[in-house]
């Protein structure tokens, strides 16, 4: 329910929200005013909520100006930017009370004067902008620009800084940053003449956003893997996961290709499905190159049969799920964490998986890396569980850094030397006593072949249907994936650690909690937090488990998955964990969690928190 | 290297398995190529043909992926090192059921390998289904008479422009050695349809690609040497001769070498002459059609390095510290 603005100080704490017609353009008016209200050094979140459509549906862009850095949703709109007729009546109901209402007066609403506590501000957009452009579809255009103006004056957006930014999109292109600064003024100016402005919310210069970026998840996910070496990828176009290919390939085609010869570092296959997609990281990886594929919740479901076959059969591959809403086609443009079981169980027979859950876009690029060494390490699939939240939308994040030394893990790896000194190589059998073996790539030496296969195989690599022969393999397998959390990202703890209480979650829940665990210290009650960034769990989740009483599991599905995965693969006891599920499709704010803990603790007060 | 040095694991398939003859075939293709073992990479998807390729050149890497799949681990495979010499080894289940679209897509990405079928109309691990290659009126063991028309992945592969397309006959060495070896050289997707007869569940009375009879017949057949050019292959083939796979029932099917006026380049004329054979119930054999301007090979359109991709060193992949840090201001 909307709240009241209070009237507390609102300065660079508050929530914009476009309201727009997919395919007019508005995107790059909006990313405008919250790139430039990022560069007044004032934190800020921008969620998309945007159809599966081309042209022509309603759409969403949500500002949140954030002076405490919080990069979750905030679960209400202050200012409603109204640019679709069609939404307008749910949009003025999505307002807080007291909020600023900003329609196109060029064709009068009454109706939208209809709440009597909320302010309605008139701009003639559309009869601004055709009297000074031509063009249907540049007035389309320029009517966005003049938007930005409006709501720049409105909440006290430094113009310079607008008008800097103009200039390095249009720079090269004089008539575009003319008509662009020009459609700019005209909102801008028509507030200053026509309005009181600003309003009280509104943004103040801050130095709270230095040493960072805004970056979404895909474009930091592709970064990383070029960083990582990789060198081959193969991929279905698949919202959300699409960008992500996108970006490895503008990326590659920045630092990958040899300025003389125009010679390419880097293959790109755009495969006929999911099937083929995995099938080609596989045959990639196992010939020593680094590869991938990016893919959503149903490119999972196809993929399962190779996954099988990489997990028995030992060969690594990096699998980035931007995770969407399913079930089946679900909604993709939405967000969910839905894919946990299904990712770490993936296909038939006894399989397991690791799993990596970068929380936001910096560790989607960290991550990325950390996949392919893993994958090489443990000679199996890796998969980064992103979701739409972190691929798709702008973050502000700490500067991406980079140590020269890195250098890849490439595993147990035999060279030709290396194999001339041995009697025999043999596949599948255990030297190191550490359940990885040996692997070979092709075209080193007639010493290093083996046969790959997904049927019954014995240590020696050879197939068989003997039973003992069989279980070696297999028992192994299970003792590789046992070691598997030394080499995988520990959890991260928030808190004392001596509350009774505590919450584990997993990926892009993240900012929600943190925001929540601020709005439950203030109200004197303290929670331990605990993330975990990787499947199979550390040893330290079994200890968070056993040590708090009461657990929530925060998480973005219906049925709890991470809640039963924590049930299936630690020793927790069931009825300590409780659920706060958030599977609307949109990105998870912190009210849920407030509330669920809140309802609980009054429910069972014994179980309350540390009190201070 | 000698010959046996070219052998791989002792075959499982049934006795007298023409699949057994292609692998006969495929040594004989890669001692006569004097290829290096570690330069070879084998790839298979699932099937009784499938498991062939743990048969031959027990040097070379192999890989059995999962059913019908293959084309993509190869597709992958040699992305990653575009100076090994592939061969995939698939049946007509394999490829034209659960693969089809694999194997459409291999040759549309014009993956540079050779990708034989050993076809023989049948589901043999599954024990003598029909496959989608199975013709109009064929009869299975147990009596079931096929109504589905088949497909032909000749004429698929030449719709799809495959660059090197040919079929022959397990029985035929003479003639199956030379396509294989040209196949591992040619510079783009090479795809063999062998008719390779199942002896167990598909060479009785009744059955359009029964195998009786079929070995005096090969043994008649020219032999030609592997030649690696186009123009010298068409001139070596243009004997018009025709072996004859007689069937139980009296019906035959004519394995045929390409006749005199015969131009394997010409795609459209070699998929008008193929049609019309198939209707006579004639398999025109022999390397069909050839395109050996590579312009389309994968690595070519994609402009690879040509140092294998698996084999840059690090230093030339990552971007550094300092493009980073100079990329940061993108994101500002």
């Amino acid at each position: 329910m909307p709240s009241v603005i209070a009237n507390a100080n609102r300065v660079n704490d508050f929530v914009v929200k476009f309201a727009n017609v997919n395919g007019t353009g508005s995107a790059s008016a909006n990313a405008l005013v919250m790139k430039a209200i990022f560069r007044m050094g004032v934190p800020v979140t921008g969620k998309n909520y945007f159809p599966s459509n081309i042209q022509g549906l309603p759409t969403w862009y949500e500002i949140r100006v954030t002076r405490d850095g919080y990069a979750a949703r905030a679960a209400q709109v202050d200012i409603m930017v109204a640019m679709n007729a069609e939404t307008y009546s749910r949009d003025v109901r999505e307002l807080v009370s007291g909020g600023y209402l900003i329609y196109d007066s060029t064709w009068p609403r009454s109706s939208l004067l209809q709440r009597g506590d909320i302010t309605v501000i008139e701009v003639p957009l559309a009869k601004l902008v055709n009297e000074n452009f031509d063009g249907v579809r540049n007035r389309i255009l320029l009517k966005n620009i003049a938007y930005a103006g409006v709501l720049a004056a409105l909440i006290d957006v430094d113009l310079d800084v607008i008008s800097g930014l103009l200039t390095e999109s249009y720079g090269k292109k004089p008539k575009l940053l003319e008509s662009n600064t020009k459609a700019l003024r005209l909102g801008y100016d028509y507030v200053k003449t026509n309005l009181t402005s600003p309003l009280p919310l509104r943004v103040e210069h801050m130095d709270k956003t230095r040493g960072h970026i805004m970056i979404d998840g895909n474009t930091a996910a592709g970064l990383g893997c070029v960083y990582a070496g990789a060198t081959v990828g193969a991929w279905y176009p698949i919202t959300p996961s699409t960008s992500l290919m996108d970006a490895f390939k503008g990326f590659c085609e920045r630092y990958r290709v040899d300025a003389q010869t125009g010679e390419r570092n880097f293959a790109i296959l755009q495969a006929e499905d999911e099937l083929a997609a995995i099938g080609m990281v596989l045959g990639a990886s196992w010939n020593g190159a680094r590869a991938f594929t990016p893919t959503s919740g149903p490119g999972i479901s196809l993929m399962n049969e190779f996954v099988g076959l990489a997990y028995y059969s030992e060969v690594p591959c990096v699998i980035f799920d931007v995770q969407r809403v399913g079930p089946s086609t679900g909604m993709p443009t939405r967000t969910q964490q839905s894919d946990i079981l299904i990712c770490a169980y993936a296909s038939h027979g006894d399989t397991r998986h690791v799993l990596l859950f970068p929380a936001n876009p910096e560790e989607c690029f960290y991550m990325a890396v950390q996949a392919f060494d893993l994958a090489e390490r443990l000679q199996t699939p890796i998969f980064v569980l992103s979701d739409l939240d972190i691929g798709m939308n702008d973050w502000m994040c700490p500067d991406l850094k980079w140590d020269d030394a890195y250098r890849p893990d490439r595993g147990k790896i035999l060279s030709a030397e290396e194999l001339a000194g041995l009697d025999k190589f043999y596949r599948y059998v255990d030297r190191d006593d550490d359940a990885i073996t040996y692997r070979t790539l092709p075209g080193v030496s007639p010493k290093g072949a083996y046969f790959t296969r997904g049927s019954g195989h014995n240590q020696y690599g050879a197939y068989t249907e003997d039973s003992a022969e069989y279980q070696v393999v297999l028992d192994r397998l299970k003792r590789k994936f046992a070691n598997a959390p030394k080499y995988l990202p520990k959890p991260v703890m928030i808190g004392k650690g001596n509350s009774e209480v505590g919450i584990v979650s997993l990926g892009s829940c993240d900012g929600a909690i943190r925001e929540a665990l601020d709005v439950l210290g203030r109200q004197k009650i303290d929670v331990d937090y605990l993330r975990v960034k990787a499947f199979p769990f550390n040893n330290d989740v079994e200890v968070f488990l056993k040590s708090h009483a009461t657990i929530f599991v925060v998480e973005q599905n219906r049925d709890a998955q991470l809640k039963s995965l924590l049930t299936l693969e630690t020793a927790v006891e069931k009825s300590k964990l409780n659920s706060i599920l958030s599977y609307s499709g949109f990105p998870m704010s912190a009210d849920p969690i407030v509330n669920g803990i809140r309802a609980k603790l009054a429910e069972a007060p014994r179980l309350s928190a540390v009190p201070r | 290297m000698t010959r046996r040095q070219y052998e791989g694991s002792m075959s499982t398939l049934c006795a007298g398995c023409g699949h057994d003859s292609v692998t006969a075939s495929i040594i004989e293709a890669c001692w006569g190529l004097s290829m290096r073992p570690e330069q070879l990479v084998k790839l298979s998807g699932i099937g009784c043909s499938s498991k062939t390729t743990a048969y031959f050149v027990s040097g070379s890497h192999g890989f059995n992926a999962v059913h019908g799949r293959m084309p993509s681990i190869a597709s992958g495979a040699n992305a990653a090192n575009r100076s090994l010499t592939y061969v995939g080894v698939s049946g007509d289940g394999d490829s034209l059921s659960i693969g089809i679209g694999q194997l459409v897509h291999a040759i549309r990405r014009n993956v540079n390998m050779l990708y034989l079928i050993e076809n023989n109309g049948v589901y043999g691990l599954t024990k003598g289904q029909f496959s989608a290659s199975a013709d109009i009126g064929t009869k299975a063991k147990r009596g079931d008479v096929n109504s589905s028309p088949p497909i032909d992945p000749v004429l698929l592969a030449l719709t799809l422009g495959a660059t090197f397309v040919a079929r022959s006959f397990s029985g035929d060495k003479a003639q199956l050695v030379p396509l294989i070896q040209a196949g591992l050289r040619h510079n783009g997707f090479a795809l063999i349809d062998v008719l390779s007869p199942c002896v167990t569940f598909n060479d009785h009375e009744g059955s359009t690609k029964s195998y009786t009879f079929t070995r005096e017949h090969y043994h008649a057949a020219v032999e030609t040497d592997f030649v690696p050019r186009a123009e010298e292959i068409a001139v070596d083939y243009a004997q018009g001769e025709s072996i004859p796979v007689s069937l139980h029932d009296g019906s035959r099917v004519i394995l045929r070498k390409l006749d005199p006026t015969y131009d394997p380049t010409d795609r459209s004329a070699a998929y008008n002459y193929i049609e019309n054979k198939l209707k006579q119930n004639e398999y025109v054999t022999g390397l069909i059609h050839i395109d050996e301007t590579d312009s389309t090979e994968f690595h070519n359109l994609n402009r690879t390095a040509a140092v294998p991709l698996n084999s840059i060193p690090y230093e030339k992949l990552s971007p550094g510290r300092a493009a980073l840090d100079k990329l940061m201001g993108r994101y500002r």
